[in-house]
């Protein structure tokens, strides 16, 4: 008898997502207005895709440098001293990776001692739980209320630091809550991290969408940036998702780990989007300027009609993302989303699928054109009233 | 420029409401402003962009872009000349430019032969007119920032993180 194949212990433990099944059934429906895209609606702005194709022309085909190409890790030095005053050494201290979620798991198993706790503020993006698990560590969950904006306190964060707490994982602005933290509130939250010796993964992928004041990246705060692994991309803000590609930028030794381990795993990103990254980071901002002003004024929009509708949402500081808060109906997150979507033919996100605390919310993304959103916050209100 | 007319400009049919909340301003200073704009001439007029390829009629029109070469007038320069030529009703546009020739005028007719005859008896013939050279229009791809094709499909999935 041949011997039966068996799954990794860690992985079949791993807990599926929950509303897998609501997602197949979104997939299967026609004429469905969904909010539940976490990307931009608008394609990757001409020149970086121009850049692109000429470098294939070139014929720029070729493996890169595994920490990427010294071009655009020279430009992000630039841009991130220039903007920022952050320096990081181009050699030692910058990491091309295939977006941030690769860098999220490259900081993870660099830094991870198996059954090291990394704490989670939650709701959080789907993949911070699972990678740390699959990097040894363990998760740990911080609650966050709503009542306080889904914000995290130096308190809340303090309370749950252990001996064996060795990372925060922070991402601002937050995926799916919005929330975003002004440097006041950064700074209180950095003596924390100081006085526990903890490494902060700061996951910024949403900062160029921050709408009510400007992004402060945590590496900037005092003593935090031989403490901080920074990491940013090029999806959000450039509407680039599909390009995957992202970087990372930390302490040497840090970013010498995660080089190794992405040398051997990846080996690096692919050129051609690096070579439109190269543009994006270069080329013209204007329309970065259009775009956010773009979201704000569906972002206004959005909020105001879902707290008329009773559906209560506080504003986001940053993303395209509301989150509003569904427990006025009485039901629950998934079977809210559930029948929306099967009365008036619209997609949410339930909260759950973003961990525990995301009960009795959904993220709908406004990333959809006005008349989209228009016609999507009819719909909704329709199916409020009949409940 | 005034995120007012900024909006405006994308979509002239936004109402009042709607772009006080994209301002975040009082509805009220919002209407006075526009009419303001209006007054002012800063705001000309309100219309609708129409794809006329799509449109069926049985004739379609026809534009030609037209070279002009002039000789400016004593003390009026240029703008007396012009304006000889752009109160005709076929000149839905005309520019003075700099380089090798002075006015660029877009005339449109109803076929290649009304638009012949206006340059050949109305425009050629004028006495500051040296010269003129017709560009036919064969097709247009983008006009004042709209491209003249259908909206590309959404390739997004419905649900992703």
């Amino acid at each position: 008898m041949p011997k039966k194949i068996t799954i990794s212990n860690v992985v079949s433990q791993m807990q599926p997502s929950g509303i897998r099944a609501f997602f197949d059934l979104v997939l299967g429906m026609k004429d469905v207005i969904s909010l539940g895209v976490g990307e931009p609606d608008f394609v990757t702005p001409w020149h970086i895709r121009e850049s692109a194709i000429f470098s294939l022309e070139e014929g720029y085909t070729s493996y890169t440098s595994n920490k990427g190409l010294v071009k655009l890790r020279t430009y992000l030095a630039q841009d991130l001293k220039r903007r920022h005053g952050l320096r990081y050494d181009i050699d030692e201290q910058i990491l091309v990776t295939v977006g941030v979620s690769e860098g999220v798991d490259l900081a993870l198993r660099a830094l991870l001692e198996y059954g090291e706790e990394v704490l989670i503020p939650s709701p959080s993006y789907v993949s911070y739980g699972p990678v740390t698990q699959l990097a040894g560590g363990t998760p740990v969950l911080i609650p966050l209320k709503a009542s306080n904006g889904f914000k995290l306190t130096p308190r809340e964060l303090e309370r749950h630091i252990t001996p064996d707490t060795k990372a925060l994982l922070l991402n601002y602005p937050c995926n799916p809550t919005g929330t975003s933290y002004t440097k006041k509130e950064l700074l209180a939250l950095n003596k924390v991290v100081h006085r526990h010796g903890l490494v902060v993964i700061s996951d910024e992928v949403y900062d160029e969408l921050t709408y009510d004041f400007d992004h402060t990246p945590f590496a900037t705060l005092p003593g935090a940036k031989d403490r901080t692994v920074y990491l940013n991309g090029f999806s959000k803000s450039w509407a680039m998702t599909g390009w995957r590609v992202g970087y990372a930028c930390g302490p040497r030794e840090v970013i010498a780990a995660m080089t190794k381990i992405h040398q051997y795993t990846i080996m690096c990103v692919p050129i051609t989007s690096q070579m439109a990254a190269c543009e994006a980071v270069v080329g013209p901002r204007a329309l970065l300027d259009e775009m956010t002003r773009e979201y704000a004024r569906r972002r206004a929009f959005v909020i105001d009609r879902l707290n008329k509708m009773g559906l209560s949402c506080r504003r986001p500081e940053g993303t395209f993302y509301a989150f509003a808060s569904v427990k006025k109906t009485g039901l629950s997150s998934v079977v809210f989303a559930s029948r929306l979507l099967k009365d008036q033919r619209v997609a949410v996100v339930p909260g759950t699928a973003f961990g525990p605390e995301g009960e009795g919310f959904v993220r709908m993304s406004f990333a959809s054109s006005m008349d989209k959103l228009k016609e999507a916050m009819q719909r909704i209100e329709a199916f409020v009233k009949k409940l | 420029m005034d995120p007012i007319l900024q909006l405006l400009q994308k979509d002239a049919r936004l109402t009042l409401q709607e772009i006080a909340k994209s301002t975040r301003s009082k509805v009220d200073k919002v209407k006075k402003k526009i009419a303001k704009y209006e007054k002012d001439g800063v705001i000309l007029a309100y219309k609708t962009v129409i794809n006329k390829e799509l449109v069926k009629e049985k004739s379609r029109s026809v534009r030609a872009l037209i070279e002009v070469n002039v000789v400016p007038q004593k003390d009026l320069g240029f703008d007396k000349v012009a304006e000889r030529i752009y109160r005709f009703p076929e000149v839905t546009s005309c520019y003075l430019l700099s380089g090798s020739y002075d006015l660029l005028i877009v005339v449109e007719g109803r076929d290649l032969h009304t638009v012949s005859q206006f340059v050949a008896e109305k425009l050629s013939p004028m006495e500051n007119v040296r010269g003129t050279v017709t560009h036919f229009l064969l097709k247009k791809y983008k006009e004042d920032g709209i491209l003249l094709k259908g909206k590309d499909a959404d390739r997004r999935l419905a649900i992703t993180y």
